[in-house]
């Protein structure tokens, strides 16, 4: 029988099950966590993770916190790991069950340092909420021997490994999701470690900095590096003109810090928290977005008609590279295939570039004066604006980036009273964009915008709808194909490393079946990035981040890049046109061996 | 040669049998008589223990010895000097044993070679001062079977360990080898010989004592394009080498088992799981699969039946947890080694995902003669609910250290007392550890329970792997608690929180009372904390763990509660609790204990009493060795 099918049988025989007295009926394989959330019983994880929908999971059934009592049974079990049985009885409250958490907890407790009130994850901590939830007032196995593990600062990511609980949700996602294997458990016993191989120090490992196991870590042991104290000083000083561009994705969720539902659009109120934190000019990576389009667009019809016209050297399909952690994976994964990718800059960096440099000239402003900082859902972005390639005799193009949690973090230190803010509008020239700029931050949104774009260059002609739906979605893969007045382009999206591993592969192989494809790293696509408010295992935030990016632009009179009128005054006054030698210059990049 | 049928089995088991008999007949018919060359018997054998106990003791240079002396005699052709498995008198290795006389010689070194070529084996005389001493009778034994140690032993698994050439596959084959493997593939079909080891009752002897026909059942009934069948031969326990000394003694008959279990469950690739730091083992098993091979008994098409089996040796890295199936099926997969939640069963979802049947070497061991000679018989052995035999190494503070195998349902006394000849140095005994690490501490109340699986449990420990430690009145119960602990707390995998951080903290408890800072309240900490481990952690290996602490715990609580809260050990062995004190009437004031001292802990007058300064004394017991007076005493 295959698989599917198999599947299929088993997902229709129902079970019948007692869950604290009460029954429920659930498809076979089903968990005892899953069968009880079902009936609203909500029984107390902390390794477990299960993002539905996207392939993000860890279920080891190691931390041992969800126990529960099932009849007939000698031990305790795992409820995340357990699957039901027909007429099982299980008791989720027991005092056995209540006792054996307690000190589960409490043993965690007892090999993780007592550093909450200075800790970056305070009050958004999962073993901080279990030790409220079981009423731990004493720590009855402190004292004892703390194992001691590295600590590391990277340009992104904070590693004080101290701090580890051991739940594998960050070797889970970079081993299974990301495929990128830079984390992974090495020694054994209470000396066991989450690191590179070797204990290496992740900055010499194959990490992309996507930043997907601090947006999974419950604790405090991964966390983004912090730049909140960097851009307060920089604000502070008198002699600097600051200013900050924001990515799409953030506007889509920082109004989650403040207690709005997921999906709240706030980019109104971001950008008023944003004057009044004393940016000088509050401007939009959509801008840049829209710039992306159009080089990247001009990119890929410039490969196409050479490939359509006979030109068997040009090398299709095109990738996108907006993403950095993307980036850093090709280089470090596939640096046989550094000629694929589009060598456009991300719109980050494209931004930056023209700041300092059209935009400075314009306003006057030395470039050393200037400050631009960038707001990111990515930790990548971090590292990024650190790449040598990206630096005029050292001057960063994009000096630093903050990820939406810190601005978030920031604005509740300066004492303002977002939900209460007005709305306001970004400055102009660099805070204009169409809806082809905002949907960028969400899985398929890039292809989308340069869909758009790409359509009306090749064929003339103007496009009737706008909204591409096949390329939308939360699939790992999606494939679409375009009518491009009789030729068939075919597009790819994929979002997750490991998806994207699979078409690299391919393409590697000679299987390739697109003329472009999309590449995001995170789940989701930058919605989902490692900078976002934490989801904690709940994906309709992800969704509902991404439906919120549709709505804006659906409400934008501009849906296309090359409409931007500001992207035209640039062209028309500094650069040219796409693919220019000034675009090529300040826009566009090249690639780096990086394999170990 | 290949062997295409039961017809060529036969005739290498008729070209074997000659050597074997010799050694049959021996074993059988020895009346005590001594043999010689110049005494007219015609041919003789050396059969030498070449396990890894006793060639650490030498015994291959006491092999090579002989046989240069019997070149030089000219009497190579008259006698055979074989290299065998371990006898299982460890204690009194190394063992070498003269055919047809069956006489047994102990701890034999490498210059008693001559006398035992010329005395004996030319000479006809034996070599009196080589033979085991009887300690109860006081008189010279010179056949093993009328040895206290093996009286009361019945050797299955070990039926060939110290009997055949292990690197030698035709002595096997004369010993029935490889019949069990015929009679499955020709005239058997594959429910059929799973039925019979069903029926014979066998269970996994590596220490969850799963039925074993069971198991194969299951593997047999998940469908699948390929199957593997895998030998657990991870042995860890500390102190057991039962899996070792069949291994190095017998490797066929695990060949032969696992290509029984291949037909039977529909799977043609056998993986041996081993550790490195077997050598010994690994390179009779490599000889024992090439011979194999050679002779048809493993490849393709054995036997002209169109079945194949091949086996393949998996080294492990001595991980302890990789003994536990999962966490073993993970290593072989180049994965870290750690176990993972069952179901899904390896017999469902094993190695590369696909199903797989893991037996013990010891369990593997028992599968060709149940077959040859029927699950009935097997079943007449033992208890009712535990079939057969069981080896055990049996170490600690008991007179006869060694390997044994007894029939299930055998008492400790007897094992301890009869088989083990009881305490060294004549003390008393305070109690038996069984089942490794994993195992509890059974005391003196428990000697006449029957060993079986039930019982075991029943009593709070467990039949394990067959790891069997005795202590005697000098052994400290906190100690042995805190030592089984510290090797769990060592070779846990680190997955599970109870196992990583609760045993660490059990060991932190036992560690503090052993060094007289414990509190009453940390008895109640080891139990509650114990209790949870056994209930929460996701292993075997962490649900047994607090085993050693909790039976200590509750067969032995005076001696903790002393610990905590007299701050004494009865049994002296935890240092910090040690007072040491000078007997002013004995001490004349020599001075000599004062001069020892390293820690200038004693102080007094030349000829007058000395005395110890408690604060500054190290408790070294120097003083006390020193002391010609016996003035010094420790309590």
């Amino acid at each position: 029988m295959p698989a599917g099918k198999h599947r299929k049988n088993m997902e229709e025989k129902q079970i019948t099950l007692q869950i604290d007295h009460h029954f429920v009926t659930v498809p076979q394989g089903t968990t005892i966590l899953d069968a009880a959330q079902k009936i609203g019983i909500d029984i107390p994880t902390l390794c477990h993770i299960d993002l539905k929908g996207t392939c993000i999971r860890n279920n080891p059934a190691s931390c041992r916190i969800c126990v529960v009592e099932i009849e007939g049974r000698r031990n305790l079990a795992p409820a995340c790991a357990t699957r039901c049985a027909q007429d099982m009885v299980v008791r989720t409250s027991t005092l056995r069950v209540m006792n054996a958490r307690k000190i589960v907890a409490e043993l965690i407790l007892s090999d993780h340092p007592n550093e909450c009130l200075t800790c970056p994850k305070a009050g958004d901590c999962e073993l901080q909420n279990l030790a409220l939830r079981f009423n731990i007032r004493e720590m009855p196995f402190n004292g004892g021997e703390l194992s001691q593990r590295k600590r590391e600062v990277t340009a992104s990511i904070v590693r004080n490994m101290d701090k580890c609980i051991f739940c594998r949700r960050c070797e889970s996602v970079c081993n299974e999701v990301q495929t990128v294997g830079a984390l992974g458990a090495i020694r054994r016993g209470f000396n066991t470690t989450i690191a590179p191989a070797f204990d290496k120090m992740m900055s010499e490992s194959e990490c992309t900095y996507c930043g997907q196991c601090v947006a999974v870590c419950p604790v405090g042991a991964l966390t983004e590096r912090d730049h909140t104290n960097r851009l307060v000083e920089d604000l502070a000083d008198p002699e600097k003109v600051v200013i900050v561009q924001t990515a799409p994705a953030v506007r889509a969720a920082i109004g989650e810090e403040f207690g709005l539902p997921a999906g709240t659009l706030v980019t109104g109120k971001m950008v008023a928290a944003l004057r009044e934190l004393g940016f000088d000019y509050v401007f939009d990576t959509d801008f840049a977005a829209d710039l992306t389009v159009m080089e990247e667009g001009a990119e890929m019809l410039d490969r196409l008609t050479r490939y359509l016209g006979g030109d068997r050297t040009v090398r299709l399909p095109i990738l996108t590279s907006c993403c950095p952690a993307w980036v850093n994976f090709f280089e470090h994964q596939f640096p046989d295939m550094l000629d694929i990718p589009s060598t456009a800059r991300s719109p980050q960096q494209m931004f930056g570039s023209i700041a300092k440099t059209w935009w400075a000239e314009k306003m006057g402003i030395p470039r050393e004066k200037l400050v631009v900082v960038s707001i990111m859902p990515c930790l990548a972005k971090k590292y990024e604006c650190d790449r040598d390639e990206f630096k005029t005799d050292g001057n960063p193009d994009v000096d630093y980036s903050l990820t939406t949690r810190e601005l978030a973090r920031l604005i509740k230190r300066a004492n303002i009273s977002f939900t209460l803010l007005p709305d306001m509008d970004f400055d102009q020239p660099l805070g204009a964009s169409t809806g082809a700029g905002v949907i960028f931050g969400a899985t398929g949104g890039v292809m989308e915008a340069a869909l758009r774009t790409v359509y009306e260059l090749y064929t003339g002609k103007t496009l009737k709808s706008v909204n591409f739906q096949n390329v939308r979605g939360m699939d790992g893969v999606r494939r679409a194909s375009v009518d491009l007045d009789g030729f068939e382009l075919k597009v790819g999206i994929a979002h997750g490393l490991g998806n994207a591993r699979h078409l690299l592969e391919d393409i590697r192989h000679g299987r390739n079946e697109y003329h472009a494809i999309e590449i995001m790293a995170c789940p989701g696509g930058c919605i989902g990035g490692g900078g976002q408010p934490l989801h904690h295992g709940h994906s309709e935030v992800l969704y509902a981040r991404a439906n919120a990016l549709y709505k804006e632009d659906a409400g934008k009179t501009l849906r296309k890049s090359h409409e931007n009128p500001y992207i035209r005054q640039l062209y028309s006054e500094f650069l040219g046109k796409p693919l220019s030698g000034t675009a090529e210059h300040l826009l566009h990049t090249h690639y780096f061996n990086k394999s170990i | 040669m290949k062997i295409l049928s039961i017809g060529d089995l036969e005739a290498v088991m008729g070209r074997a049998a000659g050597r074997l008999q010799l050694r049959e007949q021996g074993d059988r018919n020895a009346d005590g008589r001594c043999c010689g060359l110049e005494s007219g018997t015609g041919h003789m054998q050396v059969l030498i223990c070449g396990g890894t106990g006793c060639k650490a003791s030498s015994s291959h240079l006491i092999c090579g010895k002989i046989k240069e002396l019997l070149e030089e005699k000219g009497f190579s052709d008259r006698v055979d000097v074989v290299t065998t498995g371990c006898f299982g008198f460890c204690e009194k290795g190394p063992v070498v044993k003269i055919i047809p006389d069956n006489t047994f010689y102990t701890q034999v070194k490498p210059e008693d070679a001559v006398e035992i070529v010329e005395e004996h084996i030319v000479g006809g005389r034996r070599v009196e001062r080589l033979l085991y001493l009887d300690p109860k009778s006081g008189q010279h034994v010179s056949d093993s079977k009328h040895m206290d140690f093996y009286r009361k032993q019945k050797r299955v698994a070990l039926r060939n360990c110290g009997f055949i050439d292990p690197e030698n596959i035709e002595e096997y084959i004369a010993r029935d080898g490889y019949m069990a493997l015929a009679h499955s593939l020709l005239d058997r079909t594959p429910e059929e010989v799973i039925e019979e080891v069903k029926r014979s009752g066998l269970r996994g002897r590596g220490g969850g004592g799963f039925p074993t026909g069971v198991k194969w059942e299951f593997a047999r009934k998940s469908v699948s394009d390929i199957k593997y069948v895998v030998c657990n031969a991870d042995e860890g326990d500390p102190g057991a080498f039962m899996d070792r000394s069949i291994m190095e003694g017998d490797p066929h008959s695990i060949v032969e088992a696992m290509a029984i279990c291949g037909y039977s469950i529909g799977s043609s690739k056998g993986l041996v799981y081993i550790r490195a730091e077997y050598p010994l083992a690994i390179h009779r098993l490599q000889t024992a699969i090439a011979q194999a091979r050679e002779y048809g008994l493993l490849g393709e098409n054995i036997l002209g039946t169109g079945f194949s089996f091949d086996i393949e040796i998996r080294y492990g890295a001595g991980a302890f947890v990789c003994g536990e199936e999962t966490a073993l099926i993970h290593s072989m997969e180049g994965k870290r080694g750690e176990p993972t939640m069952k179901p899904p069963f390896p017999a469902e979802s094993g190695y590369l995902g696909k199903p797989t049947n893991v037996n013990n070497v010891e369990t593997f061991a028992n599968i060709p003669v149940i077959l040859t000679r029927g699950a009935d018989w097997f079943a007449s052995i033992g208890t009712e609910k535990s079939k057969g035999t069981k080896v055990f190494a049996l170490a600690g503070k008991i007179n006869n250290v060694g390997l044994i195998e007894v029939p299930m349902g055998t008492t400790l006394r007897e094992v301890i007392y009869e088989i083990g000849g009881g305490i060294k140095g004549g003390k008393k005994f305070k109690a038996v550890q069984t089942g490794g690490p994993s195992g509890g501490c059974l005391t003196e109340k428990h000697l006449d329970i029957p060993i079986d699986f039930d019982s075991l449990l029943a009593e709070g420990s467990m039949m394990g792997s067959g790891g069997m430690i005795v202590m005697d009145e000098d052994d400290c119960m906190v100690s042995v608690a805190r030592f089984y602990l510290d090797f769990t707390v060592e070779e846990s995998c680190g997955k599970c929180t109870p196992c990583r951080i609760g045993n660490k903290r059990l060991l932190e408890t036992l560690n503090k009372i052993t060094e007289g800072r414990g509190t009453e309240d940390d008895l109640k900490t080891l139990s509650t904390l114990g209790k949870v481990i056994k209930d929460t952690a996701l292993c075997g290996l962490g649900q047994t763990s607090p085993n050693p602490v909790l039976s200590t715990l509750n067969n032995f609580y005076d001696e903790y509660l002393e610990h905590v809260r007299d701050h004494k050990c009865r049994a002296r062995q935890c240092k910090a609790l040690l007072t040491y004190v000078i007997d002013s009437k004995l001490c004349i004031g020599c001075h000599l204990c004062a001069r020892n001292c390293p820690a200038e802990a004693i102080i007094g007058d030349v000829r007058k009493p000395h005395v110890i300064i408690p604060d500054k004394c190290i408790r070294c017991g120097m003083c006390m060795a020193r002391c010609k007076f016996k003035a010094i005493s420790v309590y």
